[in-house]
């Protein structure tokens, strides 16, 4: 945490500098963001010894099917039960005012819906190609298995205290979880994933969040120092957690859910206009998948891409999702499960997937006419059509089809990116004061930091702040799921019972 | 087993006389009272994590506090006035809740003021005499 100080310097600088010394600023942020994390990114990508697949890649897949399998492919199982959960048919009518599942769910998906669904999946087909979709939605599939294995534990053992408020999370089935198995570990893997999530939060959860509102504005309005959007997001994310203005959470929680709405239909219609490439385009997917088509590293290379981008995308195994789904107001544990495990669905199979397929139908990644390959550049990624990557490659696709729409994506990604930093405020503050105790000081000193690396963020290359996040997100997931595997026969005793009562009558429907 | 009559309840002066009312209609017909006070909530509505985590205790907070401000002076009134007073606080949509409890408690009437008060139920209290008036299960007197 050398950084801080560090930064403070930088920060207290900001006052003097002129425009002309703007960019160096941003160049000196930047300089000492990449060579203060490069360590902890090399270590969480490395290469399993003697291919080029990431261990992480395969520990998330590897668990995700592990939890398929166990669970009898539960994500398909129980998905019209989960549906009717959610729309209120087995909520006790007694239990109105509390938090519903539908609110669970809604505050869960608008912390994962964000910019790893824009931006996350043009950098997924901007460097696997067409085929890294396929695989983006195989994980997403088989994530809701790893989502459902969490959220039952996040509201099994969370936290109710005398006042009534809830806490829960990894942090707090590790410890609680492991006591009633008799394992040891569990204050130390709660320690470990609690580190892991502070850093999370201020990465994918925070900086990634500025760094790419702040590229889509300077790609509509044209090129500008990056700590100007910084400091106007950590100014108004201020207000919000430590000023209390929860008006504009609040507000911010209600145009969400639209925007993504919004933002699917768009796609649709864009996908509509252009039916003809349908076909042609989920070929390219297929294809893609399966022999790589050109792309650096081939099939793996896709596959790498699309599994991370969705890993990123739905935080499933990553906990997270475990912290906003434990409040919910019910007496069976394994409702919660099933509920989030809709989440990956929503956000990977339905919205990622919109964007890769607009991405694909619109023409954005050039392919050589000779020989059908994609042409790449230096770095080996595919050359777009006009250069851009990231979610400046998203709102050139959609641009295309739809000349407006680039302004729309500019609010519905500075509403993501500002939602996802609400949300992962609270989960980053979770694991803070789960280490250091609750109280007002502990509190304050989290949320100070959080919006200092916002300015971070903004300023940041997209290159060293996308592997910070996406490093911080997956060491989460490592210690997440050795959890999950020590307690997941609690989750099918729970899941087992539940399912005999179910069928039995026991479990009523109220509507 | 006497007649249920349901009386809808917000604290303003127009329920109050709805009160009033309905409590002499039962004492001329030797019914009960059943006082609802409903808190407008939607099960579908958004919230930030934050609320999400405080939820529970909210709602502790309101029913305690709807009780004190609402549900106590009615009885306190009504005490020991030859008429059997029940009372309930309840969320959810004013309109389906005291249909839905009028259903369920086989009552034989509904009765609510026309107008609400300012507060909590305002926005939602103003069209609640209308709208009841439409589609109770069970007739419905408003009283101005």
């Amino acid at each position: 945490m050398t950084i801080i100080p560090r930064v403070a310097a930088t920060l207290a600088a900001l006052g003097a500098a002129s425009s002309a010394q703007a960019q160096t600023i941003d160049e000196t942020v930047n300089a000492m963001f990449a060579s203060s994390t490069g360590w902890f990114v090399n270590f969480i990508f490395a290469p399993i010894p003697g291919t080029s697949f990431p261990w992480i890649v395969a520990w998330l897949v590897i668990a995700a099917s592990l939890f398929t399998v166990y669970f009898g492919f539960i994500q398909f199982r129980v998905i019209r039960h989960s549906l009717q959960i959610v729309s209120g048919k087995y909520s006790d009518p007694n239990d109105a005012g509390e938090v519903s599942h539908f609110q669970a769910l809604a505050t869960a998906l608008s912390g994962t819906v964000g910019l790893g669904n824009i931006a996350g999946v043009a950098v997924a087909v901007g460097i696997g190609g067409a085929g890294a979709t396929f695989w983006m939605i195989l994980a997403g599939l088989l994530g809701m298995a790893s989502k459902f294995t969490e959220c039952t534990l996040g509201v099994k053992y969370r936290n109710e205290y005398p006042d009534g408020t809830v806490s829960g999370g990894p942090m707090y089935y590790m410890t609680k979880g492991f006591a009633e198995r008799g394992l040891p570990g569990g204050k130390f893997l709660a320690i470990l994933f609690s580190i892991f999530c502070v850093l999370g939060a201020l990465g994918g959860g925070n900086m990634f969040q500025a760094n790419q509102a702040h590229e889509q504005l300077a790609g509509v309005f044209g090129q500008y120092p990056g700590w100007i959007t910084g400091l106007v997001f950590a100014v108004v994310v201020f207000a919000v957690i430590v000023g209390g203005l929860k008006s504009i959470a609040q507000v911010t929680e209600k145009v969400v859910p639209f925007m993504g709405v919004l933002y699917v239909g768009t796609a649709l219609i864009i996908l509509l206009m252009n039916y003809q490439h349908i076909g042609a385009a989920f070929g390219q997917i297929i294809d893609g998948a399966f022999t790589g088509a050109g792309v650096a590293g081939g099939v793996v290379g896709a596959l790498i891409q699309g599994f991370k981008r969705a890993a990123f995308s739905n935080e499933a195994g990553v906990g997270s999702a475990a912290i906003a789904h434990s409040a919910v107001r019910t007496k069976e544990p394994i409702t919660e499960g099933f509920v989030s495990l809709l989440e990956p669905f929503i956000d990977t199979v339905v919205i990622c997937t919109m964007t890769a397929l607009v991405i694909i139908i619109t023409g954005q990644l050039t392919i050589d006419p000779a020989t059908g390959d994609y042409i790449l550049n230096e770095a080996g990624r595919i050359v777009t059509l006009d250069g851009s990557s990231g979610v400046g490659l998203t709102s050139a696709a959609f641009g295309s089809a739809l000349p407006w729409f680039p302004y729309v994506l500019v609010i519905a990604v500075l509403l993501f990116a500002f939602s996802t930093m609400i949300s992962w405020s609270y989960y980053g503050l979770k694991a803070w004061t789960y280490m250091f105790g609750e109280g007002r000081n502990q509190e304050l000193s989290f949320k100070i930091m959080f919006c200092v690396f916002i300015v971070i963020g903004a300023s940041a290359n997209l290159g060293p702040v996308i592997d910070f996040s996406d490093a911080a997100i997956f060491a989460m997931a490592v210690v997440n799921i050795t959890a999950l595997y020590c307690l997941m026969p609690i989750v099918k005793r729970e899941l087992n019972s539940y399912l005999t009562r179910l069928k039995s009558g026991e479990i009523k429907r109220f509507h | 087993m006497p007649d249920t009559i349901v009386v809808a309840c917000d604290g303003s002066d127009a329920s109050a006389r709805a009160l009033d009312y309905a409590h002499a209609r039962a004492k001329q017909n030797g019914a009960s009272l059943l006082v609802v006070h409903v808190l407008e909530w939607s099960p579908y509505s958004f919230l930030t994590p934050e609320e999400i985590a405080e939820r529970h205790a909210r709602r502790t907070e309101e029913l305690a506090r709807a009780d004190t401000a609402i549900i106590a002076p009615i009885i306190a009134k009504y005490k020991d006035k030859g008429v059997k007073i029940d009372t309930a606080i309840k969320y959810g949509h004013v309109i389906d809740t005291l249909v839905n409890i009028a259903t369920t408690s086989n009552a034989v009437e509904i009765i609510s003021g026309r107008t609400g008060n300012s507060g909590v139920m305002s926005r939602v209290f103003g069209s609640v005499a209308g709208t009841l008036a439409q589609v109770s299960p069970v007739p419905c007197t408003i009283v101005p």
